[in-house]
């Protein structure tokens, strides 16, 4: 095992990648000469040379379109958008044709494109640059999306990502950039559509993802202070889904609580939520519960953006509140 | 329009029949489009025949085309076989997109027709990717984008043809400017409504031609081809022509004046190909009657192909939407 941050294990899996098949190369706004506006792709332009990590101009829809091009032409595109809230400027190439075009010729096409950008709050960067929208990708067949919240998943999600042979999405929180962790510079990818147990626990089920997962940890230490033994999934990939984890465990807690940086209203909570009335309602003690964030723009201010999202403090309250009622 | 002497008959025969064949081939779909043997939208091309025919003469084999969804005529232009794209209107399993496209979606990788896009404008990013693996792969193909007049006002042609044009990549920009943006004229949603210079501006050589003479756009094209081929990077052609029809079989076609329809008939693509090549004596009365007996003949046998193909099975719905494992 090796300690390194977020960043380094992403930066590394795409030197591996890029040194390893010639048809991988990397493009985006500012990925090359600037290294990268989360300083990801630092040192690459030096290694590979402008042919292959390629900086773009702001043309979001044309850089990820041109991606997709590029795949249907026999390359192994990485595409860099610098955040979610700017990928919004790609989603028509996104929606109605990185997922549609296998479908729509018959099977005749395959995309194997990996895009990455950063997503979520807490850096108080205002509501450009804060949203957590990965779950409307999760939305769209024909395409798959991935959310690691550590180094170690960074590294495995991402190599996953370019072993697919369709679209890849993964939505790195910009808040874990920085964050060390342990990674296994040998283990292989990390398998698509797999969750994992981060903490076992009897009273309940807490479901969480990406940058969620380290304060989901952190309430489920509080909650243990207090007797209560929480049991933590980080979904990891948010499509496809992997619903038998969530319900096996679900069927061991009885209870569940899923805590998701997206907005309430229509969020990927919600699907995990619907999908354990579908296939646990009477495994349930009680009702399925959200902790999502408010339903507002991201706020600059720090105390007001602190408030704006799901916190350990206020996700140990949701819990105990919870089983306050449910006795 | 004069044909150039190395233009032999067998080549001139060539042309105009498949210029024919694109023409009945469409007549046949509006016609079992009535009778609801095809359904969803079908947008014709009638008079815009000499525009896929003059394009796809400079274009190989190892080139890519990228189409729009007004795309039979560039799809049979381009060799597909007309019952893949009748039995895929008819949404049969043996059309060319195993029924999941339909008229706007036509796709034959075998010959790089990259499909039928809908999304207007939406095309040109995918042809600079492809034109992007090429050059690094050092392949030296062209990939053809076909739009029309109304995807420049989409933000993905300045997009587009300043990244083709940055990075210098073997893009032939073709425009099919027919004046109209669906209901909508060129004049009446563009401040600068010249393509060429639009092109010009974002760094890529334009060239303006007469869309319904054939050998013109061939010619227009194949020099554009040249230089893109000598590696001097993407040119735009833009082709001046003409929709006889409305839009789409739902478009009551109320924002043309009829005279302008009749005029722009006067030229029509095949009559000026076939006058030309009358007049130098190339072809004669029977030439025509044997083509238009040929055509009749594909295109009855396209027509049986799609009412003879299989349904897909519904439990084939989800397949495709992922490649299979194993299969990239």
């Amino acid at each position: 095992m090796t300690k390194m941050t977020y960043r380094e294990a992403i930066r590394s899996v795409l030197r591996q990648a890029l040194r390893a098949d010639p048809r991988v190369f990397l493009m985006g706004e500012d990925v090359g000469r600037y290294g990268g506006a989360f300083a990801v792709s630092h040192g690459l332009l030096e290694e590979f040379g402008p042919e292959r990590v390629r900086d773009t101009p702001l043309s979001e829809s044309t850089f990820v379109g041109a991606g997709i091009g590029a795949a249907l032409g026999g390359m192994r595109p990485i595409v860099e958008v610098m955040t979610v809230n700017f990928s919004l400027l790609c989603l028509d190439q996104v929606v109605n044709n990185a997922a549609t075009l296998r479908h729509m010729s018959g099977g005749q096409l395959s995309v194997p494109l990996v895009v990455r950008m950063a997503t979520g709050a807490g850096r108080q960067l205002a509501a450009q640059h804060s949203h957590s929208l990965e779950g409307w990708y999760a939305h769209i067949p024909g395409i798959k999306v991935v959310t690691p919240a550590t180094p170690d998943d960074a590294r495995g999600l991402l190599l996953a990502a370019l072993a697919e042979p369709d679209p890849v999405f993964v939505f790195e929180h910009a808040s874990l950039y920085p964050a060390a962790g342990e990674v296994d510079e040998t283990a292989g990818p990390a398998e698509i559509g797999r969750a994992l147990v981060r903490r076992a626990g009897t009273d309940l089920t807490l479901i969480t993802y990406g940058g969620s997962l380290l304060k989901t940890l952190e309430a489920a230490e509080l909650l243990a202070a207090d007797g209560v033994a929480a049991e933590v999934i980080d979904l990891r990939t948010l499509r496809p889904l992997d619903t038998a984890t969530i319900l096996a465990s679900v069927a061991r807690t009885h209870r569940a609580l899923i805590v998701d940086e997206g907005w309430r209203t229509g969020s990927f909570a919600a699907e995990v939520s619907a999908r354990i009335m579908e296939g646990a309602f009477y495994e349930l003690d009680g009702p399925v519960q959200r902790l999502c964030s408010a339903e507002v723009p991201i706020p600059y201010a720090r105390h007001m953006e602190d408030a704006a999202l799901p916190q350990a403090a206020t996700i140990a309250a949701a819990v105990r509140a919870m089983l306050k009622r449910d006795g | 329009m004069t044909p150039p002497a190395d233009l032999s008959r067998e080549r001139a025969l060539e042309l105009l029949r498949q210029m024919l064949l694109i023409r009945r081939f469409e007549e046949k779909a509006a016609e079992l489009y009535t009778l609801g043997k095809i359904r969803g939208f079908l947008h014709l091309y009638i008079g815009e025949e000499a525009v896929a025919v003059g394009a796809m003469q400079a274009l190989g084999p190892a080139d890519n085309v990228v189409a729009t969804y007004r795309e039979h005529g560039q799809a049979l232009a381009r060799g597909m076989p007309a019952g893949a794209v009748m039995a895929e209107m008819y949404g049969k399993a043996n059309g060319c997109s195993r029924g999941r496209g339909g008229s706007m979606h036509l796709f034959d990788v075998s010959r790089r027709f990259y499909g039928g896009h809908a999304i207007v404008g939406g095309g040109l990013p995918v042809a600079v990717g492809l034109a992007l693996a090429d050059a690094m792969q050092a392949r030296p193909a062209v990939t053809a984008c076909f739009f029309g007049d109304g995807a420049v006002a989409e933000g993905e042609f300045a997009e587009s043809l300043n990244l083709a044009a940055l990075w210098r990549l073997p893009v032939l920009f073709l425009c099919e400017n027919n004046l109209y943006a669906m209901g909508t004229a060129l004049g009446r949603h563009q401040a600068q409504p010249d393509i060429v210079r639009k092109a010009e501006a974002a760094g890529v050589p334009g060239h303006a031609v007469d869309g319904m003479d054939l050998l013109a756009v061939e010619a227009a094209v194949r020099q554009a081809a040249d230089g893109i081929r000598r590696g001097e990077g993407p040119r735009l052609v833009e082709a001046r022509t003409y929709r006889f029809r409305a839009h789409s079989m739902y478009d009551p076609d109320l924002y043309r004046a009829k005279d302008e329809v009749e005029r722009w008939k006067t030229r029509d693509p095949i009559a000026l190909f076939t006058d030309a090549l009358r007049a130098c004596g190339v072809l004669a009365d029977a030439d025509v009657a044997a083509l238009e007996a040929a055509v009749g003949e594909t295109i009855a046998a396209a027509v049986a192909e799609a009412e003879a193909g299989p349904w897909e099975p519904v439990e084939n719905l989800l397949e495709d939407v992922h490649t299979p494992a194993g299969r990239r």
